[in-house]
């Protein structure tokens, strides 16, 4: 009971952040120069027998909706929000949830497949590190692990693609299927999309694996040097058991929790793997829209990504009350 | 002698210093707090080497960009030869016509004297009049009205003059393609006595006139004249089957041409190489430029080094901005609690809850369509990034704070009556400073990594600065990916090394100021 008051406490908390985020970004999308409209308008009042820019500018904005006040406005679209009615997207020319739907999934199994990935290898290696603290293993996974989470993205996908693409000729620099696509066979088809996928997912991979490896290392140190291993050791166990039974049990209290705050972050999309590959998941698509002044979508994306980093943090908190019988919420 | 007897005695007691009774204090070697620190930190290999490159970057980066001698965004040249049209051979397979001065040899006389040697008559008629076709040489006919006068003339070989714009007339041509094509050594038109040899040239009182020749080499530009000697070289080059020649003119100055032949004109276009000034683009690394140039023409090193300062500047200055919000605001809160710490949290959890990365994409766009100047640009960028980045950094340090605040030298300073301003900032904040240098190192990284991004992305610093991320934004062009690895694989590892050792460095600090550490 207790339990369910605080998880309602705090989603009524998160209702509050999230109003203020959408408030917040909506004033600075409707403060900044709608670069949008204003190309639109200006591609319009250069044809011949036009009207005016500023004609155009006033019955463009109209049309968009972008009219009323920053106040009113947002909570028009707050009232539709609400509904699920985002809009169209200026950019796609679509419904913003019908371009959504068409660019999440892709995002969502590359993180979720990277994301499988990452804890089979940070797992073993984060346990590895702690178990022997301080030796040259430990250094050398730990220095691994900072030099994973230092790496700009995009210099590694050119790297990835220096060396696989262009001197080994492995796979394709870009894209998610090849040209000759739909002459292949199924079976060919699938092989070749797994292709296609292979790089993007050791991208993702190799920078998002640093921070959990640490973060297993750090937290399986401390349980080492809890009194209950000690105890333990005392009582003669051999350290397979030691490690495996009783401290790596405890360390999964922390895992868990940090595999919940990951869980909604599946969905956000990966900006600079989807553009640099050209894959056109959610991230590929909300950068595009958002370069462009796209107002409903980059809103819709804003407020999902918001959406998904409050999602995080409950989920992670709720989790740790789970697992973790000693967590009484207050 | 007094002098030595002191280094004697301070020798001694050093020596002596060994045999200290057990409980003399200067047993045990005390350090301060910071010298602790100090001394752990350098313990700490990764650290040090963190440390290490640290340095070198702010030297590489401020002493670099201060020693190169080029400029952030100077442009070099170079002189580049390019194959540019200059003149056309084409081999005289087809009659020409010329004709007497004064008289009529229009194209229907033309067209009947072809017809009339093609056919091997000796005679043919136009308008009336019956002309005498007479072959005088392999590939030389002329045509004679009844009295003998001259018309006109069908060639092949062509005589050229020597002397540039001059003319020569009909009579001294027919006289000296007559005599060339019969072997002759001489010959005389208009009152003057030219000689000939057999290679075509033709002399008048020793001096060059003329030459004959199958080719008909005319120059592209109106303006230049060709001389002998080039056209001579021209046909020999032909003849030989080279594509490529060089020809050295009067002056003794060489000039290296090509020869292309066109089947379908019958046509050799000759392309001289002319030396012309472009941007000096991608030139591999030098002993002038020792990382080459990048695709303006720029020097890539020079651009690292102002790339680093750009970079690193950016870092310090939104850190500073985020860490002065987050101490004031963290600060208060932890301190006063009660509904201000609410609020300040709530205020902490809603700028936590904005999506950063796309705030920032969508703001550099719109500078880009408001046509920002690229030096103010920066300064937006890192307020932006300043007034983004503190959430996390003052919700530490209000928890830090929130948990000094109950321990008992806080009571004492209340019970000694010190101002509140005096208890935040000289007592609370002190005790918070190590884990805030920890969390600005580490973040220092992190800030780095977000500004080169968008440069990268084009949205953050932009030319004419440099910044690492816009120096690698050249890998977007395929070619330079592959073929161009000394413009973009440097800027890739210095930043990666900076933002590394500022991690490394980060982590070795906060193992040192944790005295719970044993090592």
């Amino acid at each position: 009971m207790n339990t369910l008051k605080y998880v309602v406490k705090r989603i009524l908390l998160s209702v509050v952040i999230l109003f203020f985020v959408a408030l917040i970004i909506y004033t600075l999308m409707r403060c900044l120069p709608t670069s949008y409209i204003e190309n639109v308008a200006r591609a319009k009042a250069t044809q011949p027998g036009s009207k005016s820019f500023e004609e155009w500018m006033v019955q463009l904005e109209a049309a968009y909706g972008m009219d009323k006040g920053i106040i009113a406005g947002f909570f028009q679209w707050l009232g539709q929000a609400i509904q699920g009615e985002f809009g169209d997207s200026w950019q796609y020319t679509m419904p913003v949830i019908q371009k959504f739907q068409e660019t999440i999934g892709i995002s969502f199994y590359m993180s979720a497949i990277s994301m499988f990935f990452e804890w089979l290898i940070a797992i073993p290696l984060g346990i590895i590190a702690a178990r022997k603290q301080y030796s040259k293993t430990d250094y050398t996974i730990s220095v691994i692990a900072i030099a994973c989470m230092s790496l700009p993205t995009f210099f590694l996908i050119a790297l990835l693609k220096l060396v696989f693409c262009m001197n080994l000729g492995w796979f394709d620099l870009i894209g998610v299927i090849s040209r000759d696509y739909a002459q292949m066979t199924p079976w060919q088809q699938f092989l070749d999309r797994v292709n296609h996928m292979v790089l993007p997912i050791v991208t993702l991979v190799l920078i998002s694996i640093g921070s959990l490896m640490r973060y297993v290392r750090t937290n399986m140190l401390e349980v080492l040097n809890a009194d209950y291993i000690r105890t333990a050791r005392a009582k003669g166990l051999s350290e397979h058991k030691v490690i495996y039974k009783h401290a790596f049990r405890n360390t999964l209290i922390p895992l868990v929790t940090f595999l919940g705050g990951s869980l909604p972050g599946l969905f956000g999309g990966a900006l600079f793997t989807e553009t640099m590959y050209s894959i056109q998941g959610i991230g590929y698509a909300s950068y595009y829209a958002m370069t462009a002044g796209d107002i409903p979508f980059s809103m819709f994306y804003m407020t999902f990504s918001a959406v998904l980093a409050l999602l995080g943090n409950l989920l992670a908190d709720i989790l740790y009350a789970v697992v973790d019988p000693r967590v009484r919420v207050s | 002698m007094a002098e030595d007897k002191n280094i004697r005695d301070a020798e001694q007691e050093k020596v002596s210093g060994e045999q200290y009774s057990l409980n003399d204090d200067r047993r045990v070697k005390v350090l301060s707090p910071g010298a602790m620190v100090i001394k752990r930190f350098l313990r700490n290999r990764t650290a040090v080497v963190g440390m290490i490159v640290l340095i070198f970057m702010f030297i590489f980066s401020f002493l670099g960009g201060w020693l190169t001698p080029y400029g952030e965004s100077e442009l070099f040249y170079r002189y580049d030869t390019q194959q540019k049209e200059f003149a056309s051979a084409i081999e005289n397979v087809e009659l020409r016509y010329k004709g007497a001065e004064g008289q009529d040899f229009g194209n229907m006389v033309q067209a009947k004297m072809l017809l009339a040697i093609n056919t091997h008559q000796d005679t043919f008629e136009w308008d009336g009049t019956t002309y005498t076709l007479s072959e005088d040489g392999d590939g030389l006919y002329s045509a004679a009205l009844p009295d003998g006068t001259k018309v006109g003339m069908a060639f092949r070989p062509i005589f050229n003059i020597v002397e540039q714009g001059a003319e020569v007339g009909f009579e001294t041509q027919y006289e000296a393609l007559k005599a060339f094509l019969n072997k002759q050594s001489s010959f005389s038109a208009g009152g003057k006595n030219y000689n000939v040899d057999s290679d075509g040239n033709v002399t008048l009182d020793g001096k060059d006139f003329g030459f004959i020749s199958t080719y008909n080499i005319q120059p592209l530009m109106g303006d230049v004249f060709l001389t002998r000697e080039f056209k001579d070289q021209v046909v020999e080059e032909i003849n030989a089957g080279n594509t490529e020649f060089v020809f050295t003119d009067v002056d003794q100055v060489e000039h290296e041409y090509a020869l292309k032949y066109d089947p379908q004109t019958t046509k050799w276009t000759i392309t001289q190489a002319t030396m012309t000034r472009v941007y000096d683009t991608y030139s591999a690394p030098s002993s002038e430029h020792w990382l080459g140039t990048d695709k303006y023409g720029m020097d890539v090193l020079t651009r690292l080094m102002f790339g680093g300062r750009v970079s690193l500047m950016i870092g310090f200055i939104v850190e500073i901005i985020a860490t002065v919000i987050a101490l004031i605001l963290g600060g208060i809160s932890g301190y006063f609690g009660g509904w201000v710490d609410n609020l300040i949290m709530r205020i902490v959890d809603i700028f936590y809850c904005i999506p950063s990365m796309p705030i920032i994409i969508i703001l550099g766009a719109a500078m880009d369509n408001a046509g920002v100047k690229p030096g103010v640009r920066m300064v937006y960028l890192m307020l932006i990034l300043g007034v983004l980045g503190w959430p996390g950094l003052a919700r530490m340090i209000r928890g830090q704070i929130l948990s000094l605040r109950e321990q008992e030298f806080m009571t004492a300073t209340e019970a000694t009556g010190l101002s509140v301003k005096r208890r935040i900032f000289q007592h609370l904040i002190p005790n918070v400073v190590p884990q805030t240098i920890v969390s600005v190192t580490m973040g220092l990284g992190g800030t780095i990594l977000t500004e080169s991004s968008l440069s990268f992305l084009g949205l953050g610093v932009k030319f004419p600065f440099a910044s690492w991320g816009n120096i690698i934004n050249d890998v977007n062009n395929t070619y330079v990916l592959q073929n161009y690895l000394f413009v973009w694989i440097p800027a890739g590892v210095l930043l990666l090394a900076t933002v590394l050792a500022f991690n490394l460095v980060g982590d070795g600090l906060r193992d040192a100021f944790d005295p719970k550490m044993k090592r």
